[in-house]
């Protein structure tokens, strides 16, 4: 019935090299051994897809989920026209009725005149490899709607509680068009700050329940918030959860002209409470702006992804320029300690770049402390 | 959210057998999951006393049936659900079902009226007559009751969301027929909670629903002394894939709620509590199914006289119908089917039911055919008639292994209330999702077992016959039928008088926002001016709002 | 990588049986699709507006209301109109056999009706999808 494996930490058949390839690797490798778009197939989708198109949007958008050859061109497409929106985070633990708040909050804003998108992520089963998305349904009283576009996506074994690829679908929701984004996610793990890296503004959710938690509350929800909502506000207990929460989020110094967390009450089930909440947002966002915040959020934010993009291409030319004879070898002397594994690592940089280590030569053993041990 | 598939359990060893003994390789537990010792002995009797727990039928607590003689003194009602199409061919059907012998009649409405839906509402599109009888207004009761005397016959009414207003159609085409409202004897299903649960055939939100559910038992408290106005369901929570004790617990549960509900709103219990009835399911483990009926009846009495404080030995009496249970039958050999709802129908009457409902061979496929329903109805009078199980009453009484599931069904109903409880309630529980989580993890476990050849099915995935050809004849529901009540609505809506039905649904939205007024006179009222189910179920909805599910998995 | 599945479980109509379309849509999961399950009470065009957001490769529609000959048609017409003609339109419930012959003469895939195990269902699906790969 289901792998004997979890899902994910099966290692990927090796590559030819004798490696996984990574991400940037296999798409390189497969859009030069693809055909060339002759017929402008690929430029008339993207076309479609930012003028309007849902359909050509969504099948976009599986490229880009899929890390096909072709998300690159989508990709660098469709980030020109990014930046102009504005994107939302909400998370917190399950039950909290973040969906119904999501639903709420975009009905909200198309009352408004924005359009808006939805990208809500569940978790991918370890065990099957398979995900029931399941926020969707929460949200069937807004369908119909031209102004509205909602993709459920499954985090497809990234640990962090997004995919590996949901800023870059939402990339593409941008570039078609729409101005507010909503990131849907559920808080377990680590993933609230992934969550925090991929937005302007985080909404953590929660229900007065988890009130006697606030204690237990992890450290991360309570870093990463920049809004806390109190749903179910209806049931026993939800202003003195709220009053403890604002004690706890009090507690934390408050650097000057800094933004402090506003603890709202909603009953997202009748709207109760969401005008307010998104209010306080907008409240938010300004803050940003006019702290330089917002900019500042978004540099760094992008230069993570560069630095990641960077990295992988940095792994790509290693294991181009070093063949897998020459790392078995190097394995081999690891395991027969002749070589430690910053010597191990120095060596294989230094085999794959030789100008550079001719031009800056590795410090003599000896002379770094941490140097010391055999060499072959 | 995502979980582990559960694992098919491996072949319960049998308790305490030794290797040698264990046998053939196969589940020996009871369709729900309890395992099974190989025998029962007087042993298995110990801890029992049997003047408290057992006792004899008429008497508290009613395990053994709630009257003295039962068959003796009068056969359950054969009762088959009927209904499809326009109300002129249902009531074909039912003159047809009342000339062979059925002695009640049971309606079966089509989903939109289920659902408080006009035929011609766009959401109704392709569904008309297709499941039952369409239903709009007070004609299509004239119509479908035509030439049958409601005075003396009992009628059947399975409607629940919108149980109220079809009632007050109903009462009004009673009124036609000048049967005054106190000699008309019947069942409203009108149990939202299920609804919710299982069936989800809603029109408000649990709160709006529950209010109407009361002002229907105080109505017919007062005005209808032979009517039960409600009869507390778990036949859907069954066949949604819950086990027997969850349908035991889950039912029992939702009735004692309607009794805080109705106590709350100012009634004394023993003056609706009477004409309180349940429904339950008759799957396919025989013995399991007789000890859950015994099981209920001690377990509502227990309830009703200790802990509600009810004084009138008829509140404490637990009566049911039971219907054979539609998702045991195959689509394959759809004869074998007959089989099956014999032993279940058997099951029924051995564990003293009050009517009974029987299905049709071919309801995998379709609405039942005529030769098709003929033959279920026999099943009932070939058991009433040749088998001799009714020259007395509880036969199984006093069987070891009887008695010994009876109380293991008790021990687990009165777990699930307490965890019930724990979590605030029956209307709590359906917010928070709990129902339907258990019991979509019941049926998907009992799926895989299935799958994993664990539980064999014959003709699905045992004796199977891949090429056999289906040689009995289905009813087709005529498309035209829509057309026709479509048409009809629409000379309705020409030719009543629209002020009046305007007034009068007016009336019955200022009286939905006044919790303390009880709508059944106001829905009586539109009713006789030929107001719509539609026109007022929108009329309450302006105050009442809707219903929107969030699944669980 | 290896391309996931999606599929889009839906319930049309006012039919509220969802038994097996819950039963489906969790044995699709453990099978390693990806599933989007629409709730009840979808229009077809509500069911086919999600499935061209979801760009999923499947929609599988789960009627037991006897409404199958208008709503199976409905939602393939609307999969038409809304340029989603590479999407398969299987699904189950109460249909007789010889009406699902004629549905499958309009279009309509593969048909499952009661007893049918989830697993054919499954191996149904992932033939179709590998004799349908995806171009842009």
């Amino acid at each position: 019935m289901a792998p004997d494996r979890p899902f994910g930490v099966v290692p990927r058949p090796a590559a030819q090299r004798g490696f996984p390839p990574s991400r940037t690797e296999r798409m390189a490798t497969e859009s030069l051994a693809s055909q060339p778009d002759a017929d402008g197939g690929l430029r008339r989708l993207i076309d479609r897809a930012f003028a309007g198109d849902r359909m050509s949007l969504a099948r976009a958008i599986s490229l880009v989920e899929n890390e096909a050859p072709e998300a690159r061109a989508v990709l660098d497409a469709a980030f020109p026209r990014t930046g102009g929106g504005v994107r939302v985070g909400i998370t917190g633990p399950p039950g909290a009725g973040k969906s119904t708040l999501v639903s709420q909050l975009a009905r909200h804003y198309r009352g408004r005149g924005e359009r808006v998108a939805v990208v809500a992520v569940d978790p991918t089963s370890p065990f099957s490899g398979g995900a029931l998305l399941g926020d969707r349904v929460r949200m069937a009283e807004l369908a119909g709607d031209e102004g509205l576009f909602i993709r459920s996506m499954a985090s497809r074994g990234s640990l962090g509680g997004l995919a590996v690829t949901t800023t870059e679908v939402c990339d593409l929701l941008e570039a078609a068009g729409f101005t507010r984004v909503l990131v849907e996610t559920v808080g377990v793990g680590q993933s609230e700050l992934e969550v925090a890296e991929a937005v302007d503004s985080v909404l953590v959710v929660l229900v007065p329940e988890s009130g006697d938690g606030v204690q237990a509350m992890k450290a991360g929800l309570m870093e990463i918030g920049d809004l806390f909502v109190l749903n179910k506000a209806d049931r026993e207990g939800a202003e003195r959860a709220a009053q403890e929460l604002r004690a706890v989020l009090g507690l934390k110094q408050p650097a000057p002209g800094s933004w402090t967390p506003p603890v709202l009450l909603t009953v997202a089930r009748n709207g109760e409470g969401v005008p307010a909440l998104a209010e306080q947002v907008e409240r938010h966002l300004e803050h940003l702006r006019t702290q330089q915040l917002l900019a500042a959020r978004r540099r760094l934010r992008l230069h993570a992804r560069v630095s990641e993009l960077v990295y992988q291409r940095a792994t790509r030319q290693l294991r181009a320029r070093v063949d897998a004879a020459r790392w078995e070898a190097i394995l081999t002397a690891l395991e027969e300690r002749r070589l430690s594994p910053h010597q191990a690592a120095a060596r294989l940089w230094n085999e794959a770049w030789p100008d550079e280590a001719a031009a800056a030569p590795e410090p003599a053993p000896g002379t770094c402390p941490e140097e010391e041990g055999t060499r072959s | 959210m995502n979980q582990p598939p559960p694992v098919p359990r491996p072949a319960a060893a049998t308790p305490g057998a030794a290797p040698a003994a264990r046998g053939r390789d196969a589940l020996f537990e009871t369709i729900s999951g309890n395992p099974v010792a190989p025998v029962y002995t007087s042993a298995d009797d110990a801890g029992r006393d049997p003047a408290r727990d057992v006792g004899v039928p008429g008497d508290y607590p009613y395990t053994r049936g709630i009257h003295p003689t039962m068959y003796r003194g009068r056969l359950w009602t054969m009762r088959q659900f009927a209904g499809f199409g326009s109300a002129r061919q249902t009531n074909a059907r039912f003159r047809y079902l009342l000339e062979h012998g059925q002695t009640g009649l049971s309606v079966a409405f089509d989903v939109p009226t289920l659902m408080g839906f006009d035929s011609d509402d766009p959401k109704a599109l392709g569904e008309v007559g297709m499941c039952g009888v369409a239903v709009d207004s007070l004609a299509d009761m004239e119509v479908l009751f035509a030439g049958i005397a409601l005075g003396e016959i009992t009628t059947s009414m399975t409607i629940n969301g919108p149980a109220a207003i079809v009632w007050a159609l109903f009462l009004a085409a009673a009124e036609k027929q000048g049967v005054p409202f106190a000699q008309l004897g019947g069942t409203l299903q009108n149990d939202c909670f299920k609804e919710f649960i299982a069936q989800k055939c809603w029109c408000f939100p649990p709160r709006p629903a529950v209010r109407l559910v009361v002002d229907t038992i105080e109505y017919a408290t007062r005005h209808l002394p032979r009517w039960n106005s409600v009869s507390v369901s778990g036949y859907h929570i069954r066949e949604a894939g819950a086990t027997a004790a969850q349908e035991l617990a889950f039912t029992l549960k939702d009735g004692f709620t309607y009794v805080e509900e109705a106590v709350k709103a100012g009634l004394d219990v023993d003056e609706f509590a009477p004409r309180l009835s349940f429904f339950f399911n008759a799957h396919m483990d025989f013995f399991e199914e007789i000890a859950k009926y015994r099981a209920a009846r001690r377990i509502y009495a227990r309830h009703m006289r200790e802990v509600y404080r009810a004084k009138d030995p008829r509140s404490w009496q637990l009566r049911f119908h039971t219907q054979t249970a539609g998702c045991s039958l195959t689509a394959q050999q759809p004869e074998n089917n007959i089989v099956r709802t014999a032993i279940e129908a058997l099951a029924g009457v051995l564990g003293g039911t009050q009517s009974l409902h029987t299905n049709s061979m071919d309801e995998t496929l379709a609405l039942p055919s005529d030769k098709a329903v003929k033959i279920a109805l026999r099943t009932q009078q070939i058991i009433a008639h040749e088998t001799g199980v009714t020259n007395t009453a509880d036969p199984l009484g006093g069987s070891y292994y009887v008695e010994a599931l009876t109380d293991r069904l008790e021990r687990e109903a009165e777990a699930y209330f307490r965890e019930i409880d724990a979590r605030g309630g029956v209307v709590a529980g359906i917010e928070s999702g709990y129902f339907q989580r258990e019991i979509h993890r019941a049926s998907y476990r009992y799926q895989q077992e299935v799958e994993a050849k664990q539980r064999i099915i014959v003709g699905v995935n045992g004796f199977v016959e891949p090429d056999a050809k289906l040689e009995i004849p289905i009813l087709a529901i005529d498309p035209q039928v829509e057309e026709d009540q479509v048409a009809a609505l629409a000379g309705l809506r020409a030719t009543r008088d629209n002020d009046l039905v305007q007034r009068r649904l007016a009336a019955l939205t200022a009286a939905s926002r006044d919790e303390r007024q009880n709508l059944m006179p106001h829905l009586i009222d539109c009713a006789r001016a030929y107001a719509t189910q539609g026109e007022m179920r929108h009329a309450m909805g302006e105050v009442f709002g809707e219903y929107r599910e969030a699944p669980e998995f | 990588m290896e391309r996931k599945i999606r599929v889009l479980v839906a319930k049309a109509g006012l039919d509220g049986h969802d038994r097996g379309a819950k039963v489906v849509a969790a044995a699709f999961r453990d099978a390693g699709f990806e599933v989007i399950y629409t709730g009840l009470h979808q229009t077809p065009d509500q069911v086919v507006e999600a499935a061209v957001q979801e760009d999923v490769d499947v929609v599988a529609l789960s009627l037991l209301s006897g409404a199958h000959m208008t709503l199976f048609p409905a939602v393939l017409r609307s999969l038409r109109e809304k340029g989603a003609t590479h999407v398969l339109l299987t699904g189950g419930g109460i249909i007789p056999p010889q009406d699902m012959e004629a549905l499958i003469k309009q279009g309509v895939g593969k048909l499952f009706g009661p007893g049918s195990p989830t697993a054919e269902a499954v191996a149904y699906i992932r033939e179709w999808c590998a004799a349908h790969p995806r171009t842009i």
